[in-house]
């Protein structure tokens, strides 16, 4: 029995109470369980994990490989991650106290946080980003400083803006390219003069590379590549978008010993290991699957062009999103906010789409639009917003 | 066969009524480039026809499919191709292969009976002269034909929306 003037609530941790319900869970809960509906709103690939990962998953299954793994994971699967990003991103870390398996990105993003930031440290985050690294950030009693990025500049991060946020307390900045929601990216240039601040200030970096293999026309630069970077930054990136493996729920954490060490300290008691069958399956996407992988992104691509090209025929601004399968056109030519936008088209014309504000600084004006839909369901989705945006562009 | 021409053929292959402006959308190219390339290869035959690809098992399923393995003697100078030819002329015919192995052709033949395709195969295959010998196997069910899964379960399970 509870004292009387309590509520359930009056228990939870103000740190919990305090963060902001998520713009995302408040679109879901106005879109679950309709049937009728073609939803633009869905961050995880439209392919099936491929068949011969799968297979894998079960074989290993069949043979009994259902045990706890090391802590930091399969031996054989952290080999193959540092031979797959030193083939694809020149990356090279040692398998043996370099690579850290997780569950998901999202618990390498939690594990960096916390086993860097202690309370007062401010985190840098350039927005509109990954809705986690916030909410994590407070949860370890950071503060989390946004960084308004912009379409003009493709959303990529400047210095200008990156330098005016910076403080004595700054120590973490957080990298998200390419970028969820805006399908930004970094190129080798862009990257330097951060790469410069970084040092000056000695910031750490978490660099979430989970969309390093969907680029279009051009490679991804991992931040940790750059010179003189490889030690200040935790590369966090998983199987979930190369390899169309979302539910897997397998990541991993790349970096110097003592930070992964450092990881792995926290991860050994809350998580143990990732589980072994996801393990299993990661070995098999890592050594066979990369042409299926490219033939998936080539997919991607010809779709990301017909999504961008239907945004621009409607008449709305659509900066070209260089990487991941987002599409994050500017919706300011209605009058209407990103809410209202996507509520109204939602309640009018049955497509969801995700407002750009529940992505934090800059994403009001913007809706965020995956393109990892069917060529059929993206015409029919783009015929209704085109028939949208031409009602409301035609009210002022 | 130039790569433009092969993603062609392939968004085609995932779906033969896609209009050439979509197809130019989705390759960011022109779509006059793509319906030259399209005639070009309907005129080289390397686009044959657009036919669907149909679950006839849906429509009737007392249709009957054949597939004989048959041993021939090659024809002197000419191998293989005149008796393919004379085998292929054959309406109920539906796909003949010059295999490696034990056998020489595979025949694919549909009818509405059983006894239509035995009577085909004791009448017409085996009285050819160069015919050695034939097996008849018959299809009882099709799981899968040119790539496309005919009943497939895999449905989007995607939650609308997600982070
Ligand atoms: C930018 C970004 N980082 C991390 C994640 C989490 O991915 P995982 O499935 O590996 O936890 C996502 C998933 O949407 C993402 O978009």
């Amino acid at each position: 029995m509870l004292k009387t003037n309590k509520s359930m609530t009056d228990y939870i941790s103000p740190v919990v109470k305090g963060i902001p319900p998520s713009g995302i869970r408040k679109f879901f809960d106005l879109v679950s369980g309709r049937k009728d509906i073609i939803s633009l709103g869905v961050g995880e690939p439209d392919f099936v994990t491929p068949w011969h990962v799968r297979e894998a998953c079960v074989y290993s299954l069949e043979k009994g490989k259902t045990t706890y793994t090391q802590n930091a994971g399969l031996p054989e699967l952290r080999e193959a991650i540092s031979a797959y990003l030193y083939k694809q991103f020149a990356l090279n870390y040692e398998p043996s106290n370099e690579v850290l398996i997780t569950v998901g990105g999202s618990e390498a993003i939690d594990l960096a946080l916390r086993a860097l930031v202690q309370p007062g440290d401010e985190i840098l985050i350039p927005e509109p980003c990954y809705v986690s690294y916030s909410p994590i950030t407070s949860i370890v009693g950071g503060k989390a400083v946004g960084i308004e990025t912009y379409a003009k500049d493709s959303f990529k991060l400047t210095a200008e803006s990156l330098a005016e946020q910076i403080t004595a307390q700054s120590k973490v900045l957080i990298l998200c390219y390419p970028s969820n929601p805006t399908g930004g990216i970094m190129t080798y240039e862009d990257w330097i003069p951060i790469v410069n601040l970084v040092e000056e200030h000695d910031l750490i970096v978490i660099s979430d590379e989970i969309y390093a293999e969907l680029t279009y026309d051009q490679k991804h630069i991992s931040f940790a590549s750059m010179p003189g970077m490889k030690d200040r930054t935790i590369v966090v990136s998983g199987f979930s978008k190369a390899f169309a493996m979302t539910g897997w729920r397998l990541g991993y954490a790349c970096g110097h010993q003592d930070l992964i060490a450092a990881m792995l300290k926290i991860h050994q008691y809350t998580i143990m290991c990732a589980p072994v069958m996801a393990q299993q399956a990661g070995i098999e996407a890592l050594t066979n699957g990369l042409e299926e992988k490219d033939r998936m992104v080539e997919s991607y691509n010809q779709r990301r062009r017909l999504v961008v090209r239907g945004f621009r025929e409607m008449g709305l601004d659509c900066h070209e999103p260089k990487g991941a399968f987002y599409a994050f056109p500017s919706i300011q030519s209605t009058g209407l906010t990103s809410e209202q936008f996507t509520e109204k088209l939602l309640e009018e014309f049955k497509v969801a789409a995700v407002p750009g504000n529940a992505f934090g600084l800059g994403g009001e004006g913007f809706i965020r639009c995956s393109y990892a839909n069917s060529v059929s369901e993206l015409n029919e989705a783009l015929e209704r917003i085109g028939k949208f945006v031409n009602k409301y562009q035609k009210l002022d | 066969m130039n790569d433009f021409k092969f993603k062609v053929l392939e968004l085609l292959q995932e779906d033969a009524r896609r209009e050439a402006a979509v197809i130019a959308t989705l390759l960011g190219a022109e779509e006059d480039e793509v319906t030259k390339a399209i005639e070009e290869m309907e005129k080289d035959n390397v686009i044959v026809k657009y036919a669907p690809v149909i679950n006839w098992s849906k429509v009737h399923d007392d249709k009957v499919t054949g597939i004989i393995e048959v041993q021939i003697t090659p024809e002197r100078g000419r191998g293989f191709d005149t008796i393919a030819e004379r085998i292929y002329r054959y309406p109920e015919v539906k796909t003949v292969y010059l295999m490696s192995g034990a056998y020489d052709l595979q025949i694919e033949i549909e009818g509405k009976t059983l006894k239509e395709v035995a009577f085909f195969v004791s009448n017409k295959l085996s009285t050819i002269d160069s015919v050695l010998s034939t097996k008849t196997h018959f299809i009882l069910k099709k799981y899968k034909q040119d790539g496309i899964i005919l009943e497939d379960h895999e449905d989007d399970h995607r939650m609308l929306i997600s982070p």
